[in-house]
């Protein structure tokens, strides 16, 4: 089986359309990040508290809406998480919530403000801790044991925590759920001491200013030193202008990728900054091949123009090209449609990366070398700005 | 057949099976069951994946340097009238942003060489300067300050480990967050609920015994009136719970000695107990050295009051019957028995040099976990077959190869795991994910080079060899670009990126020996097969 038979597509000369492509896509993201959306940092770079809660029946976004302003929390974002079915909701507070003197105030408020109707004297077994649940068994001692409680208590309260998370997915609708799961003693007894409210918190996420400002920090960092490294090595095994033209590209892709999170006013999250990361390695991988088979072509084609040997050299790997981008493209997209919802920030982002990181080594690199050897040979200097250096 | 073809097979079995055991260990048994539990027991999951609770502290490291510096304003005023020097003030302008800077006024130029004498003999940590109108300024000497800070950092990881050991939470990870400044990250498996863990852990646990001045006053202001309107310089004004017989919560304050008879570093022991009406309350015991001091303290103050301070409060004052040798007891108005144990438990953990924030705090249920395990292995299975199926309609006979380096290299990429015990994240798995994606390039460089090759006419163990030793080039920049990338995520990542660098990096290295070694070796074994001139099924 094959894709392409000798490929012979002129690409460079469609680079004013690629560049038309390109410029378009980064000043959209440009002007979003600037004037629209702005970069819509997640709460590991902006501070603040992520309260992410389970229901036990399809929640009212009103009555959600109305908990919070009651409790004062005028700010708070909710969103819907995964399938509606699942019942799942985000609640996002803002840095203002969070400060370092008590790091868990929003989210006490949140769940302050969704546990409305709470029996006095009883806990919330949904949001109740093993240890809670245990000691609770120790001291009333439904089972009668006496002496060896220690280990028959630890069995049951194991055996409520498990059903609740592992089975039910977080939230009990009804002390009944738990009947063939626990003893029958223990069960009568649960509801003296414990009350069910209507959700679970599955998730919490709170970090402060400071860490906030640290992270955006990290991840810049992060993101300046692998460019770096690149031009570094590329610089090394190539020539100065192979390792610009590759971290000009690989600029481009990451401007393009920060640019959609913005358009689509998705939260950049540590983990996307990880998938970025990842895709100036990936980028990279591709332009590195093409670079190498224009350096391989060079030394066999000495008579040709730059412009044709480059050319040549893209439809030469244009069937690596397609073919890895296709496979590393179907692993992202699984991963976009199964990972669950914690993953699709990352998916999302090597989603958009891994089709512009393609197009990138093609439409962009590539050009760039040959009009930097336009521009020598305008200039009156040696024409071939080529790797001869023995490797 | 080439000679080596043995070795290499014996090589590559090797490989493999040195990496199964890295997976798996030495399984119980070969059931499904089995198997699962052997690989749980080498391959640990990040919290993120288990559950558990996560959190970055700061340590106030300006606390130990305060404790320091105010010691050594004592010594300075202790030294200066022992030399008879008279001094107008001594004072720390900027204790919050510059605990160590201490700036003595109104010290007469004479003196200058007894200032010099002092700061040498008794202050050496510090550095003397002078400026202007006959004030000096000590600050302490950059190497002793950093020092000092990062002894505060690493004692109170000391101590936070010896309460969060007490509290019997398993394999706790408790160390220097590198990343900034004075940072202590702690991650508590299995921890859901973290409200007591991080009181206790926040808990100074300053213990002092000193000597009632005056008290109790209903306020601040009415102790200020009773002494004239200034303290004694010698003496401090503490909180602490209204007097007997005053109603709960009521707040009091006592004037009590600047000076500690008893420190926490003086306590051997500290244990729950109940007082004569069953109350529940802390009973202490001192060290030798610091029973003896108790001992002469309270011989000399017989019929005098003394109080137990914790982190400043007060929580206990008595009046001395007899001299006291080495133990007390804490009840502090009114304590549950859980705080009674919890109390004594952060007493004989030591206290913390320096107060404690928290600046990030992440706690994932067990739902969550399991979740998250079951969608990404899910992921991890759809784009893997997917792969592969690909790799064989594709590729016929030479995808077969590609498959078994793929395998190959996510037993290997495992092995890794197991052997270095890093952390699976849930971020790590898409690296998994990603290193089977990332991994087949080098599978297709090689194979598209192959067929480039055959098409320009030569023959297969030609071809092969050309493809080869062509791709080869290319395979090596392309990781070791990619490997910088995963490195500096490495070094700058926290938590579950950590782990998604680790199994790309991990998974690159890998995928050098099967994409490139073990393939090659597949081909010579299909090609040593063929008769001359057959065609290669590519």
């Amino acid at each position: 089986m094959e894709f392409f038979h000798n490929p012979n597509y002129d690409f460079l000369g469609k680079k004013w359309y690629f560049l038309a492509f390109s410029l378009v896509f980064s000043v959209a993201g440009v002007f979003s990040m600037l004037f629209w959306h702005h970069i819509p940092y997640g709460v590991d770079f902006r501070g603040g508290t992520l309260v992410y809660v389970k229901f036990s029946h399809t929640p009212n976004d009103n009555a959600l809406r109305s908990a919070m302003d009651h409790a004062g929390l005028h700010n708070a974002k909710i969103q819907r998480y995964d399938l509606p079915s699942d019942n799942e909701v985000l609640i996002d507070l803002d840095v203002q919530e969070t400060s370092e003197q008590a790091l868990d105030r929003g989210k006490t408020r949140i769940i302050g403000a969704l546990e409305t109707d709470t029996p006095s004297g009883k806990q919330d077994l949904n949001n109740a801790s093993f240890l809670t649940i245990k000691n609770y068994l120790m001291d009333k001692d439904p089972m009668h044991l006496g002496s060896d409680a220690d280990q028959k208590y630890t069995q049951q309260a194991t055996g409520i925590v498990n059903t609740r998370d592992k089975v039910l997915g977080g939230v009990f609708n009804s002390f009944d759920q738990l009947k063939s799961q626990v003893d029958p003693g223990v069960l009568s007894s649960l509801p003296d001491g414990f009350f069910l409210s209507d959700f679970g918190v599955r998730n919490v996420e709170i970090v402060g200013p400071q860490v906030g400002a640290q992270l955006r920090k990290q991840a810049l960092l992060a993101t300046i030193y692998s460019l770096a490294g690149m031009l570094v090595y590329l610089g090394f095994r190539f020539e100065w202008i192979y390792g610009i033209a590759a971290v000009v590209t690989v600029f481009h892709d990451t401007l393009i990728t920060v640019g959609a999170f913005s358009l689509l006013n998705k939260d950049i999250s540590l983990t996307v900054i990880a998938a970025i990361l990842t895709l100036i390695g990936y980028s990279n991988n591709d332009t590195i091949v093409v670079f190498d088979r224009i350096r391989e072509n060079i030394k066999l084609m000495r008579r040709e123009k730059l412009a044709d040997i480059v050319n040549r050299s893209i439809n030469q790997t244009l069937s690596r090209t397609i073919l890895t981008a296709g496979l590393t493209f179907l692993t992202v997209l699984a991963l976009y449609l199964f990972g669950g919802e914690v993953l699709r920030g990352f998916s999302l982002a090597l989603v958009i990366g891994i089709l512009i990181g393609t197009y990138s080594s093609i439409a962009i690199a590539a050009p760039i070398l040959v009009a930097y050897q336009d521009w020598r040979i305008s200039k009156g200097k040696r024409a071939v700005a080529m790797p001869v250096r023995a490797r | 057949m080439n000679k080596d073809f043995g070795w290499k097979v014996a090589l590559i079995v090797g490989t493999l099976l040195v990496f199964l055991y890295g997976i798996f260990g030495i399984p119980q048994s070969l059931s499904g069951g089995g198997l699962l539990a052997a690989i749980t027991n080498r391959i640990h999951l990040g919290l993120d994946l288990k559950g558990g609770t996560h959190l970055i502290l700061q340590v106030q490291v300006n606390d130990a340097v305060n404790v320091d510096s105010d010691n050594a304003v004592e010594i300075l005023k202790e030294q200066l009238n022992k030399r008879k020097i008279a001094f107008a003030d001594i004072s720390k302008p900027d204790p919050a942003n510059a605990p160590d800077r201490i700036v003595i006024k109104g010290v007469s130029p004479e003196a200058r060489k007894d200032l010099l004498d002092i700061a040498s003999e008794r202050l050496a940590e510090y550095d003397l300067s002078s400026g202007a109108d006959n004030s000096w300024t000590l600050t302490m000497k950059p190497q002793m300050l950093a020092d000092l800070k990062n002894k505060a950092v690493t004692q109170a990881i000391e101590t936070i480990r010896n309460r969060i050991d007490a509290l019997g939470v398993s394999e706790p990870t408790i160390q220097e967050h590198g990343l900034g400044q004075y940072q202590i990250l702690v991650q508590l498996p299995g921890v859901d609920d973290p409200g007591r863990v991080k009181d206790i852990m926040q808990s100074t646990a300053m213990l002092e015994i000193k000597q009632v001045l005056g008290g109790p006053y209903p306020s601040e202001e009415a102790a200020l009136q009773d002494k004239g309107g200034v303290l004694p310089p010698d003496a401090i004004l503490l909180p602490g719970h209204g007097a007997p017989g005053a109603a709960p919560g009521e707040q009091a304050w006592y004037l009590l000695s600047r000076v500690s008879a008893v420190r926490g570093k003086d306590l051997r022991d500290a244990q729950p107990s109940t007082d004569q009406n069953g109350q529940p309350n802390v009973r202490f015991e001192l060290t030798g050295e610091g029973g003896q001091r108790f001992f002469d303290f309270t011989s000399n103050h017989v019929g005098d009051s003394l109080a137990v301070v914790l982190d400043n409060k007060v929580q206990e004052v008595a009046n001395i019957k007899e001299a006291i040798r080495d133990s007390g007891e804490i009840s502090g108005g009114s304590m549950s028995e859980q705080q009674a144990k919890d109390l004594s438990m952060i007493l004989r953990s030591g206290a913390l040099p320096a107060g404690i924030k928290y600046l990030e705090e992440r706690t994932v249920g067990p739902s969550l976990g399991s979740d998250s395990i079951r969608h990404g292995v899910t992921a991890a299975i759809i784009g893997m077959l997917a792969v592969l199926m690909f790799m064989l309609i594709y590729y016929r006979a030479a995808g077969i190869n590609a498959d078994v380096a793929l395998l190959l290299n996510l037993i290997i990429l495992l092995g890794f795991m197991g052997y270095f015990e890093a952390v699976l994240t849930l971020p790590g798995i898409a690296g998994v994910i990603l290193t089977v994606g990332m991994g087949v390039d080098s599978n297709v460089l090689i194979f598209e080079r192959i067929r480039e090759e055959l098409r320009n006419g030569k023959t297969p163990p030609s071809a092969v060899d050309q493809g080869f030793s062509h791709a080869w080039i290319t395979i090596v920049d392309t990781h070791v670009t990619t490997i910088v990338s995963a490195a500096i995520l490495f070094i700058f990542g926290t938590g579950p990126v950590k782990g998604f660098a680790v199994t790309l990096t991990f998974g690159l290295l890998a995928n050098l020996f099967t994409a490139v070694f073990v393939s090659r070796v597949i081909f010579d074994w299909v090609l040593s097969r063929k008769q001359r001139g057959e065609a290669l099924s590519i």
